[in-house]
């Protein structure tokens, strides 16, 4: 990505394809979000949402394309990319058998992170987590590993945010809690992706909103007040394909 | 260095605490590779000449398949809770990953070898103190561990992972076994002292050139 764009785009994808054995997921997706905005991503299930997201996260290969997240190319500077990008899963991506403390420690060494008790603190914080630092993954509700898992995605302070579907099994604190993290405070230097199912909050959320269909993006528009309608509208049509 | 090591030390460390806190691995490897001893011992009238031809055969049956059943449940821990792709976030290659649990498998096993030796001494009325199995035994069980970890991350992924690692993995190790079997005999009075000569550079070359290739090819294994 030539140097001028990195300083404009967080994540571009060009003519990203990816099949599954025969099955095509993706047909050629081309997406860009610039720095400090919320991409939200809407589709109906097996439409590739998940797919694009395990792309940028470099957790899937794309077949062809190109991918680039802060400028560094996916594929071949990995490492690199993976320190821009936090994410958020169904899955809290943490070990059932060990305490979210132990779990975020882990984390933060895989990361190579330094003060991590007090950033362990701060995301705990973050998350209204604090009172259950020392619980078992194992032994808690879906909700409360959903939070934890997005404040293992934050331990890093990622500039980019992956967040697949963050929403299901959170309640209402915890949402709220989220759409703090999503805002951001309009931070220039951050940019989120999120997938959802939930409209009124993909453009409550959202500065941008593309809906992907059949493995393309078939619409895609800017969330002001005045194109909600038209965002609606755009979700009826395809989403029911 | 410190932060190429660092996140492979980090793996080895949370696999030690995992075990710690569930003994899966230990438990499981140490009771089947002690009930494939006391097995044999029961099937075989264990005179002086059996033991010196079949004893490093059913020696190494016990580690090896032991060994399997470590590297499944070293790999099971990592899908159940989705762990794999968390490390696979990452910001290290994919190569660090590997090796931490390489090095994490490498020492559960050549824990459970350290246990299982001694009573399969005593059950054969062999030496307790067998020095020269000591190079033999790392040797033999890193050649596992290095292509194991491959096939389990490969077969993690499958509906019937239990039975896969086995299936894809064992014919690959073939040459180790019989390398280790093949020495380990030498050592214990069945064959030449000469063939520990042969055998122990075998293992090592093995060894060398599947810690250079595994790396790459768990990388693409545990990408989907």
């Amino acid at each position: 990505m030539p140097e001028a764009d990195t300083a404009v785009y967080a994540v571009r994808l060009k003519g990203v394809t990816k099949a599954f054995g025969r099955a095509p997921a993706l047909r050629g997706v081309d997406l860009d979000l610039p720095w400090g905005k919320t991409l939200s991503l809407l589709g109906p299930n097996g439409s590739g949402k998940t797919t694009i997201i395990k792309i940028i996260a470099t957790l899937t290969r794309a077949d062809s394309g190109d991918v680039h997240i802060a400028g560094a190319r996916v594929g071949r500077d990995g490492a690199r990319a993976r320190r821009m990008i936090g994410v958020v899963t169904h899955d809290p991506l943490l070990y059932e058998d060990l305490t979210a403390r132990e779990n975020l420690r882990f984390f933060c060494r895989m990361f190579s992170l330094d003060d991590i008790e007090d950033r362990i603190e701060r995301v705990a914080e973050t998350m209204g987590t604090t009172a259950r630092l020392d619980q078992r993954i194992g032994a808690m509700s879906h909700g409360m590993k959903k939070r934890f898992g997005i404040a293992r995605a934050l331990l890093h302070e990622p500039p980019i945010l992956l967040l697949d579907e963050p929403d299901s099994g959170l309640d209402q604190e915890a949402l709220g809690l989220l759409d703090e993290v999503i805002g951001g405070g309009d931070n220039p230097r951050r940019a989120v992706i999120m997938t959802t199912h939930n409209l009124e909050r993909a453009i409550a959320l959202g500065d941008v909103m593309a809906i992907i269909a059949g493995g393309r993006v078939a619409h895609r528009q800017t969330l002001d007040a005045a194109d909600a309608d038209a965002a609606r509208e755009a979700y009826e049509r395809l989403a029911s394909r | 260095m410190r932060g190429y090591f660092g996140p492979i030390f980090a793996v080895v460390a949370k696999d030690m605490l995992l075990e710690l806190r569930t003994k899966d691995i230990l438990v499981s490897t140490l009771v089947f590779g002690l009930l494939v001893i006391i097995v044999f011992d029961i099937a075989i009238d264990p005179t002086p000449s059996a033991v010196a031809t079949v004893g490093p055969g059913i020696l190494w049956v016990s580690f090896t398949f032991g060994g399997v059943m470590g590297l499944n449940r070293s790999f099971g821990v990592e899908k159940d809770g989705g762990g794999l792709r968390g490390l696979m976030l990452a910001p290290v290659g994919r190569d660090a990953i590997y090796f931490g649990k390489v090095l994490g498998s490498f020492m559960f096993m050549a824990l459970v070898e350290a246990i299982i030796y001694p009573a399969f001494a005593v059950m054969f009325d062999l030496p307790l103190l067998a020095p020269g199995m000591v190079p033999v035994a790392l040797l033999a069980t890193l050649a596992i561990v290095a292509v194991g970890t491959v096939f389990s991350a490969m077969s993690v992924n499958t509906r019937s992972r239990e039975v896969m690692l086995p299936i894809l993995f064992l014919p690959v190790a073939v040459p180790v076994i019989i390398a280790a079997v093949e020495a380990t005999g030498a050592l214990i009075g069945s064959g030449e002292a000469s063939e520990l000569a042969r055998w122990v550079p075998f293992l090592a070359a093995y060894d060398a050139i599947f810690l250079a290739v595994c790396p790459v090819a768990f990388s693409f294994v545990i990408e989907e």
